[in-house]
């Protein structure tokens, strides 16, 4: 499964990051390593991007970047 | 002594670099790029300078912001880093900490807003993490100016001791054989170029081509560096990038499972995502935005701004009438009087009634960026700017175009990317200004009586959509290639402090001022020049014999095929370069000087459709002298200011034409 499906407030962790480049960099210098736990808490009004909760803080990334990211429930 | 200062956006390193250097501060730009560089003394310290180094999350060698900080630590070798962190998100400020500890450069860390910690109820012990750090740790508030004396003796202690960082061993396991083995390896690269062989090492881990290419390794030994990487790969079964970002990650947790003692929920995190419940509902987000836009407008552009506007204008007019009077009766020689009476002074006045608006405008941006709520508008946004290329945060700038050309382009300097801000400051003038609301209600009242605001309305979406076309076409020509991804924080919401916000709106004003009183003093002087002599360079009785007016009968064949070519509308568009308004003026001089007579005179100079082809030409042409040097300051680059001016001009007259040539099959 990966974030883009996850439903909204469930909090689940991280497996993988996939995708290459500058974003994915991003997102694994942002904190989002796997077995990081990770919550989706809101959609933008127009259906994207999305904001998550981790480490304490929130990020907002889109949703077609959300897709890279493979996730397990807890 | 040079102090860099370092550390995430949105964890108060602006307001600290404000606290070090009190107003002793120097504004430039990194070698190469638009990203700001800012230099202050230190207060109390006349050796010390700091410079304050763009707000990062990492170094990575991706975005331009990132590359400019490594380019610095590495190549300026300063005498200490200065690292502020968040200490309400100690965990993910720690990562960058963490990166700069391995260049081997004495450094001490900042930890801010400890007020925040301790309300929350919690306690994050300054000692046990200086030991596990191997840095010197300083608590502060820098909004209050609290613990900054200790940082700046501390600072200058380690900076004067060259005390390095003791620790630069994050790692275990596979990692940790990797970093050794490369280090060893390349040591002698490194130290030839005077970098860190551990910071080295760990950037050929990650794969970092800009190192690769520094280091200058032999074929043969980066054969090696790849097989040790791949022998780690193999044996955590990740890659490389996941892996190093997985050590330092899992290191900082475990100090901060040491170190922090979180007792309560951060009560700015908790009020943050009550705001947030309001500010980017489903519903309301969008209403309120618009809201939030509408009274910015409303109190710079009216209220605010006009009263500020009418009082500045007095003052300049004050000022001129004295000077005319002086000047009179001094009997100075009559051409003297006009290029200081009609040249300077009504021109740069002119351009000074904007400083009010500017300054007001900067009021409510820096307010809006400094609680928080910019980075929302983005989130909110996105979608909309994300077909051209461009993220939600360049919205506001765009907004602003409606406004002002000029503070819209110097507001894309809160823009984190450079080529979302380069991109941004391109499509800004083709968001319709204020300043040619004049030229829209002439035309529209002279030839569209009946359908005033339809025109009107027609001319902002014309506007609109040629900027979107130009901005889809400027992401597969000029801007090709990987945008900057959008992982963005979205920060709790902060109380904005007066000192930040005031300094902001210092900056801007001085910028501005200092534009007036020279790349745009020159230009009115030309254009006063222009219109004042003939080609003979004698003083001109009739305005219809001037240089200017010749320019404008020279030219004005090259608007033939959109079918006005009258030298007065091709003069008046000349003068619409010193500002938009002047257009208006113009063609009411060169037509009698009567409300009467203008309107007679434009009814004979053009058809309504020609009408409405000159509004599409004035809508699109280049901006005016102010918003050019605005191009010029922020893309810093003479060629690019001109690169504006000749393709809006272009584009314009490809409006127009079409408008022209397809309105004449219709009508």
């Amino acid at each position: 499964m990966t974030l883009n499906e996850q439903k909204l407030g469930v909090k689940c962790r991280i497996k993988a990051v996939n995708g290459k480049g500058a974003l994915r960099r991003r997102l694994l210098d942002m904190g989002l390593t796997p077995k990081t736990e990770v919550m989706i808490r809101k959609v933008a009004p127009m259906g994207d991007p999305i904001e998550l909760h981790l480490r304490g803080y929130e990020l907002t990334i889109r949703l077609e970047d959300a897709k890279n990211i493979e996730i397990a429930e807890d | 002594m040079i102090f860099a200062l370092g550390g995430n956006q949105n964890c108060g390193k602006t307001t600290l670099f404000n606290q070090l250097t009190g107003s002793n501060q120097r504004v430039g730009n990194f070698p190469g790029v638009t990203v700001d560089k800012k230099e202050g003394e230190i207060r109390g310290h006349k050796d010390c300078t700091v410079v304050d180094l763009p707000g990062i999350y990492s170094l990575s060698p991706y975005t331009n912001e990132e590359i400019v900080t490594r380019d610095f630590l590495i190549n300026e070798k300063p005498d200490c880093i200065i690292n502020i962190t968040d200490a309400t998100n100690i965990e993910r400020n720690l990562y960058l900490s963490l990166q700069l500890m391995e260049l081997g450069i004495p450094m001490v860390i900042a930890l801010n807003m400890m007020d925040e910690v301790r309300e929350n109820g919690n306690t994050i012990k300054i000692n046990e993490l200086q030991e596990l750090l191997g840095v010197p740790v300083v608590p502060l508030v820098a909004s209050k100016n609290e613990g900054v004396d200790e940082l700046i003796e501390i600072a200058v202690k380690v900076a004067a001791g060259r005390i390095k960082p003791m620790r630069q061993d994050f790692c275990s396991g596979a990692v940790h054989r990797a970093i050794h083995g490369i280090a060893h390896l390349i040591e002698d690269h490194a130290e030839k170029l005077g970098i860190s062989p551990r910071f080295a090492a760990t950037k050929l881990i990650e794969g970092d081509e800009p190192m690769q290419k520094l280091l200058r390794l032999t074929d043969n030994e980066l054969d090696m560096v790849e097989h040790n990487v791949t022998e780690m790969e193999e044996q955590l079964d990740t890659d490389r990038e996941a892996a190093l970002a997985d050590m330092r990650y899992t290191f900082i947790e475990g100090v901060c499972s040491k170190c922090v003692i979180k007792k309560g929920e951060s009560i700015a995190h908790r009020r943050s995502l009550k705001i947030d419940s309001v500010l980017t509902n489903k519903y309301l987000a969008i209403p309120i935005f618009i809201l939030i836009m509408l009274l910015m407008f409303y109190l710079t552009f009216g209220a605010i701004g006009a009263a500020l506007s009418t009082v500045f204008s007095m003052l300049i007019d004050g000022v001129t009438n004295l000077v005319d009077s002086a000047l009179t009766a001094y009997g100075i020689n009559p051409v003297v009087h006009s290029l200081i009476i009609d040249g300077i002074f009504a021109g740069v006045g002119s351009v000074l009634s904007f400083l009010p608006t500017i300054v007001t405008l900067f009021f409510f941006l820096s307010i809006l960026e400094d609680t928080g709520y910019m980075a929302r508008v983005a989130f909110v946004m996105d979608k909309l700017l994300r077909k051209i290329g461009l993220s939600g945060r360049s919205f506001v700038p765009m907004i602003i175009g409606f406004g002002c050309s000029v503070p819209a382009i110097m507001a894309s300097r809160t823009l984190s990317s450079e080529r979302d801000r380069k991109m941004t400051i391109l499509l800004v003038p083709f968001m319709s200004c204020s300043a040619k609301l004049p030229i829209y209600a002439l035309f529209t009242a002279a030839f569209f009586a009946n359908h005033k605001p339809l025109v009107m309305i027609a001319l902002y979406i014309m506007g609109i959509l040629v900027g979107i076309i130009c901005g889809l076409i400027f992401k597969n020509t000029l801007f090709r290639g990987n945008p900057v991804p959008f992982v963005m924080e979205l920060p709790n919401y902060r109380f904005p402090s007066a000192k930040s916000v005031g300094m902001l709106m210092w900056d801007k004003a001085k910028d501005f001022m200092v534009r007036a009183f020279t790349i745009i003093f020159l230009a009115t002087i030309i254009i006063w020049f222009l219109q004042t002599f003939d080609t003979r360079i004698n003083v001109v009785t009739d305005s219809a014999d001037s240089l200017l007016a010749a320019i404008g009968k020279a030219i004005a064949p090259v608007f033939e095929p959109l079918g006005f070519n009258d030298w007065r509308a091709s003069t008046a568009l000349i003068t619409g370069f010193s500002a938009k308004e002047a257009v208006v003026s113009t063609l009411a001089v060169l037509t009698g000087g009567s409300d009467a007579s203008l309107n007679t005179a434009l009814h004979q100079m053009f058809t309504p459709l020609q009408a409405f082809s000159f509004l599409t030409f004035t809508l699109l042409y280049t901006p005016c002298a102010a918003a050019i040097s605005a191009v010029m300051r922020e893309m810093n680059s003479r060629m690019a200011a001109v690169g504006v001016v000749v393709f809006q001009i272009a584009v314009a007259w490809l409006a127009a034409f079409v408008v022209y040539n397809i309105g004449g099959l219709i009508f």
